[in-house]
């Protein structure tokens, strides 16, 4: 049974909000990662007879309260990767430990946000939330109060027992989130949670997950598309490729913590948003 | 405004219905008598509502529809069940799938009609043999669609599931069987309309008691203003059953607002 952590508040304090938090780099190589990831393969078989490589020697090692940013075109495997990770998709090869233990399913420290909203149309929104709790059979009280503080600072105070079908797609989305992190998982996983949403809603819902992560430590891989979100939330970026699916590089984003969204203009912003459509450029996939 | 709204609605939901139907049975009638037309061939309305008024008075009718209720709502209840539960096995179990299915399938195809003879020949002339040949008639709308719903859950919410450590059986009792439901009442919904035409089969087929015992009787005495009040009994049977799984519909599976259109199984 984990800690019932009682959730910080998450207006910017002044004191988190100035902590400037250890990126990747500094964290000293010695130091055992959460997440270890050694020559991942991943081979899909069609339903014609050939075979897909969907993930060619993925090598990578996750420290603990580190946010990761996944990009790369469709079909680069990142959501194979994050399927793996979540302990629902098998690997063809490969080693994945999490935290020492090698890695043999769905892990009860893990929150995952799917690219749809996946809420169930006959459970009320505080239910939804509750899914976790309830699967792994962990103290509903307590978690209920837990529920209610994270749907309130989704903005959703009020729609705890309305049902999916009233909301909008935006909010569907957060109950997602909250579901995923109800349970107080240290290991976040986000499969493009933002991709159906406008783009004035998605900088708010990415503000919004920098506040979040900034007030509970937790270690986030978020997969996206865009290189822009990508960027503005990591600490170190991965980029894939696709056919096969491979990582051609890990870049540190060492901008300043609390990131604003004015940032997004800045030169030193800039410079690594180029250097990573560098990368698709050389491979021809131009479609982020 | 909001008294002409009410108007209108009144309007809509009980004056034109009236209307209409007020229409249709002064124009019933007038046709009758106007070219006189024999009650043999066709009652006039007037006719029809004594004869009603005379079955109900002399508790004819009653004694018969209870029979028939009984024959309807006893083989609903064990088609309905047994569909249900062959439908979860089959679902369920791979290997019973691949045993029953083709049985399944081949008693599907054999007319049901057809075989009443022979259940009227094994379970005899009174009420266990209408209960039969309703029950298979009811059997199969239920099991066709506890299957189709309980494969019909999305693949993402399995996943959902399972990525938050769910186990085989949490998956089944929280996703699947929910997203059954849908497909389950259309199955009852068919079901409940055709025990009541396999409830009259049987009956035609060798009865001593029972509204389609009566109809034959009826009809052998050329009163075709029984046998149109009986079937008014009848239609009125079958719409309020399915009124009634319509209304547990609503209320079981409340989260859908699409009306029972996927009929399967019929």
């Amino acid at each position: 049974m984990s800690k019932a952590a009682p959730l910080e508040r998450v207006s910017p304090s002044p004191m988190l909000a100035s902590t400037v938090r250890p990126s990747a780099a500094s964290i000293d190589a010695a130091c055992e990662p959460l997440v270890h990831i050694a020559a991942l393969e991943k081979i899909y078989a069609t339903k014609d007879g050939e075979s897909i490589h969907a993930l060619k020697d993925v090598n990578l090692d996750i420290a603990s309260g580190e946010f990761i940013s996944v990009v790369g075109p469709s079909g680069c495997g990142k959501t194979t990767l994050l399927k793996i990770l979540a302990g629902i998709l098998a690997r063809s090869s490969g080693e994945v430990t999490m935290e020492g233990r090698r890695l043999s399913g769905p892990s009860r420290e893990l929150g995952v946000v799917f690219q749809a909203p996946v809420l169930l149309p006959w459970r009320t929104v505080l239910q939804n939330v509750m899914v976790p709790v309830e699967v792994q059979k962990r103290d509903r009280r307590t978690f209920e109060q837990r529920a209610r503080e994270l749907l309130r600072m989704a903005g959703l105070a009020g729609f705890e027992s309305k049902y999916p079908g009233e909301l909008s797609g935006g909010m569907q989305q957060r109950v997602g989130i909250c579901r995923a992190l109800v349970h107080d998982p240290s290991f976040l996983l986000m499969d493009e949670p933002f991709g159906a949403l406008d783009a004035m809603t998605r900088e708010q819902m990415n503000e919004e997950l920098q506040r979040i992560w900034t007030a509970s430590r937790k270690t986030v891989l978020l997969v996206t598309h865009s290189i822009p979100e990508a960027v503005y939330l990591a600490d170190r970026v991965v980029v894939m490729t696709p056919r096969p699916g491979r990582i051609v590089d890990v870049i540190p984003v060492d901008l300043p913590r609390p990131r604003t969204l004015a940032m997004h203009n800045t030169p030193e912003f800039g410079r690594f948003v180029a250097r990573i459509r560098a990368h698709f450029h050389s491979v021809g996939s131009l479609d982020t | 405004m909001s008294k002409v709204h009410r108007f209108r609605v009144f309007a809509n939901v009980v004056l034109l219905p009236l209307l209409t139907f007020s229409a249709f049975v002064g124009g019933w009638e007038a046709i009758v008598r106007l070219f006189g037309i024999s009650k043999i061939v066709l009652p006039a309305p007037s006719a029809i509502a004594l004869a009603f008024s005379d079955g109900l008075l002399s508790g004819d009718f009653v004694w018969h529809l209870a029979v028939t209720m009984y024959e309807i709502l006893a083989g609903f209840m064990l088609g309905a069940l047994s569909g249900l539960l062959l439908g979860f096995i089959v679902a369920l179990v791979p290997l019973a799938e691949r045993i029953l299915y083709p049985y399944i399938v081949a008693f599907q195809t054999v007319p049901k009609v057809a075989i009443a003879p022979i259940i009227v020949i094994w379970f005899g002339y009174g009420v266990s043999s209408k209960i039969v040949i309703t029950a298979m008639i009811a059997f199969f709308p239920l099991l066709a669609n506890t299957i189709m719903g309980l494969r019909a859950t999305p693949h993402d919410q399995i996943e959902m599931l399972v990525s938050c450590t769910a186990s085989r059986w949490q998956v089944f009792i929280m996703v699947r069987l929910k997203q059954a439901l849908p497909y389950i009442f259309v199955g009852l919904d068919v079901a409940i309309v055709l025990a009541v035409i396999g409830a009259i089969v049987g009956e035609f087929v060798g009865a001593k008691a029972g509204l389609g015992y009566l109809i034959l009787q009826k009809n052998f005495n050329f009163d075709m203003a029984g046998t149109f009040a009986i079937l008014i009994i009848l239609s009125a049977i079958g719409v309020g059953l399915h009124a009634i799984v319509s209304l547990l519909r609503r209320r079981v599976v409340f989260w859908m607002d699409t009306s029972g259109d996927q009929v399967m199984g019929a």
